[in-house]
């Protein structure tokens, strides 16, 4: 199974890597959002209340929980849909190869770079807030249960995007439609993470962990349910398979 | 490449790791349940936790089963490559037949595929031959390529069955049917960004190759590829993507090969160099089932024929199919129109004539043979003879006349 899994994300970062517009895009709009909060963030003074400084660096980390949201969409939706328009799902289809595999391999690859910019992101700010804020705004940010959230939190919720996106991906009929759909779908996981950077949900170790694990088990679902969302008949002719055919039974002629 | 990363154990429960890749995923999950447990401080009210997390990295132990390793078998071992050579249509090897030994790569019975109210293919039934060079015709629309997905397992019949490379065509044989064929679309849809080798290393690991490298080499030395190795598929021209297409139809050794319209948009020679790819799998026995409406390809290249129109027309050799719609035909010219014709052409033999121009006789004979006392009837007439020779029919006048009966029928 990992083989191919592995070959369909060698494939996958390989494209990524002769196209970097896709990759090297997805890291500027964060950038740009970051700048604000991160300016606030370094001209609140050691005296300001604690209430304050939370509520900035709730934004703060709302924002970066936000990453990992709004970045694999672009890729996940692509996925299918764009392979469908090129016209290489067709011999891709033909390989022995499951939609569980080809799907965990394209969200392999949508996962890698979105997680790896959202942490580093992520810890480029906070190490930046670490040195160069306040001391009471760098007690916040490497509050331990806030750092575990982000670190837990980040991959778990890529991952939910990704699949969502995916999802969409091998219903959608055009690239277009399908990454402006996944977008839109992946908003509702903004009021998870903002009930958690507001701290309405006060973070705690056991917390954390608890609902990473329901966010992983939620993964693994999505991953089965889009799985058997993919139909091979519907991808190649744009109808639905009859699944209530009825098969004569298999050939046995006299040779 | 080709390599699992884990093995299932003989005794027990669960992979072991047989790979560095295997070996670090082992090592980072243990980290990560170390440092979870240390993180949490574990206490007896934490034990659901624990066994949580234990339980989730289960699943995932689970889901990282790789294949067993099989070594290299005399049936799945590569055949040596042959470099294309010039056509010899004249030399045809015997067209191969099925028997008790060597099952029908293709059995096809009664398959219909509708698409709501359309019927796009209507009980259609065939047996191919292994080994045999199948050439499937018709018009735009006729259903080929639906047959042709139907067969891969891409499209689920609606009614029928078949039995490809020797596995019934049932949804759960999807996988196993398609590790033994290979298909190549009308596009061959290529990775453009990719170069030549990245595609086809691409699906030796969705065939999950092992060998992989070797097999890529072969492949591309059987087109003519190798010095395009490191090329971008992008910068191919259509003929090379084609071949490449075709080479990785070949890497998996597949017992038969689906080739949908492989010259279509080709020039003339980029297609006479398909030809050549086709007559090199010919040789090296591999089943090929050639979807073209290019007559004169299927005529030389197939061994036998099908011509569908929804339904199949009819099947069977080229020359065959000819003998069977066309009536045998002598063109007998002369230096001057005969005086007397019809008591020349009084010979036993000769079921009817006409002249279709003044002196150009059409004669409809039970047998070739009748040419020698045609002959013998004119010189005894005295008649200059400038040619007797059979009509020949081509496979196109075979498809026309076919298709234009359709047409006729539907009118």
């Amino acid at each position: 199974m990992l083989d191919r899994v592995g070959a369909v994300m060698r494939k996958e970062v390989r494209e990524f890597r002769r196209n970097r517009f896709v990759v090297g895009t997805m890291a500027v709009l964060p950038l740009v959002f970051l700048v604000t909060p991160l300016v606030t963030l370094f001209r609140i003074p050691d005296s300001a209340s604690g209430a304050a400084v939370r509520s900035a660096v709730g934004t703060l980390s709302l924002l970066m929980l936000i990453v990992p949201i709004v970045i694999p969409p672009v890729i996940a939706a692509y996925s299918v849909v764009g392979e469908r328009d090129q016209g290489t799902l067709e011999p891709v289809l033909t390989a022995p190869v499951r939609a569980s595999e080809l799907l965990l391999g394209k969200a392999a690859a949508a996962f890698v770079p979105s997680v790896t910019i959202a942490y580093l992101l992520y810890f480029a700010t906070a190490i930046s807030l670490r040195f160069g804020a306040a001391h009471s705004v760098s007690a916040v940010v490497w509050h331990t249960p806030q750092l575990l959230a982000q670190v837990l939190f980040t991959p778990l919720l890529a991952l939910w995007a990704i699949w969502v996106g995916i999802g969409i991906s091998t219903r959608a009929g055009d690239v277009r439609v399908a990454q402006q759909l996944a977008t839109l779908a992946s908003l509702p996981l903004l009021a998870f993470t903002s009930l958690i950077s507001f701290q309405l949900i006060k973070p705690s170790v056991p917390l954390a962990i608890g609902l990473a694990l329901a966010l992983l088990a939620a993964d693994i679902v999505a991953w089965r349910v889009v799985s058997q969302l993919f139909d091979r008949e519907r991808l190649i002719t744009g109808t639905r398979a009859d699944h209530g055919r009825v098969l004569a039974p298999p050939l046995h002629r006299p040779s | 490449m080709g390599r699992p990363w884990f093995r299932r154990r003989s005794l027990g429960f669960g992979w072991r790791p047989v790979s560095w890749q295997g070996w670090a995923i082992t090592l980072l999950a243990a980290a990560l349940v170390i440092g979870v447990l240390a993180l949490l401080h574990a206490s007896p009210d934490r034990i659901p936790l624990v066994i949580l997390i234990v339980a989730a990295y289960a699943v995932v132990a689970l889901l990282t089963g790789g294949r067993h390793a099989e070594p290299a078998t005399a049936a799945s071992a590569p055949l040596p490559v042959e470099q294309p050579r010039p056509p010899a249509p004249t030399a045809r090897r015997p067209r191969p037949t099925t028997s008790h030994s060597h099952p029908p790569a293709l059995m096809v019975e009664r398959l219909t595929k509708r698409f709501g109210e359309r019927v796009a293919v209507a009980d259609v039934s065939f047996d191919v031959a292994a080994g045999e060079v199948f050439g499937f015709l018709g018009p735009n629309g006729a259903g080929k390529t639906t047959t042709v997905r139907m067969l891969a397992t891409l499209i689920a019949p609606t009614s029928g069955s078949a039995v490809v490379a020797g596995i019934p065509l049932q949804p759960e044989n999807g996988i196993e049917i398609r590790e033994r064929i290979a298909v190549m679309p009308e596009n061959p849809g290529l990775y453009l960004r990719l170069t030549v080798t990245e595609n086809l290393e691409f699906f030796a690991g969705l065939f999950g190759l092992p060998w992989a490298e070797e097999r890529i080499a072969r492949a591309l030395a059987a087109v003519n590829l190798t010095g395009r190795a490191n090329d971008l598929c992008g910068s191919l021209s259509k003929g090379l993507r084609q071949r490449v297409g075709l080479a990785r139809a070949l890497l998996s050794d597949p017992a038969i090969v689906f080739l949908d319209e492989p010259t279509s948009g080709l020039d003339p020679v980029a297609s006479r160099e398909v030809h050549e790819l086709i007559d090199g799998l010919r040789d090296r026995r591999v089943t090929v089932f050639l979807t073209t409406h290019r007559l004169e390809e299927a005529e030389r290249l197939c061994d036998r024929v099908a011509i569908l129109n929804t339904s199949l027309r009819t099947i069977g050799r080229p020359d065959e199919l000819r003998d069977r719609l066309f009536t045998k035909i002598l063109v007998v010219r002369t230096a001057a129109p005969l005086a007397f014709p019809e008591q020349v052409f009084a010979v036993a033999g000769v079921e009817s004539w006409r002249s279709d121009s003044r002196s150009t006789y059409m004669l409809t004979v039970t047998d070739p043979g009748t040419a020698a006392p045609v002959t013998r009837a004119l010189v005894a007439a005295g008649a200059d003879v400038l040619s007797i020779a059979e009509a020949r029919h081509s496979l196109e006048d075979v498809y026309l006349e076919l298709v234009d009966e359709d047409v006729e029928a539907r009118q």
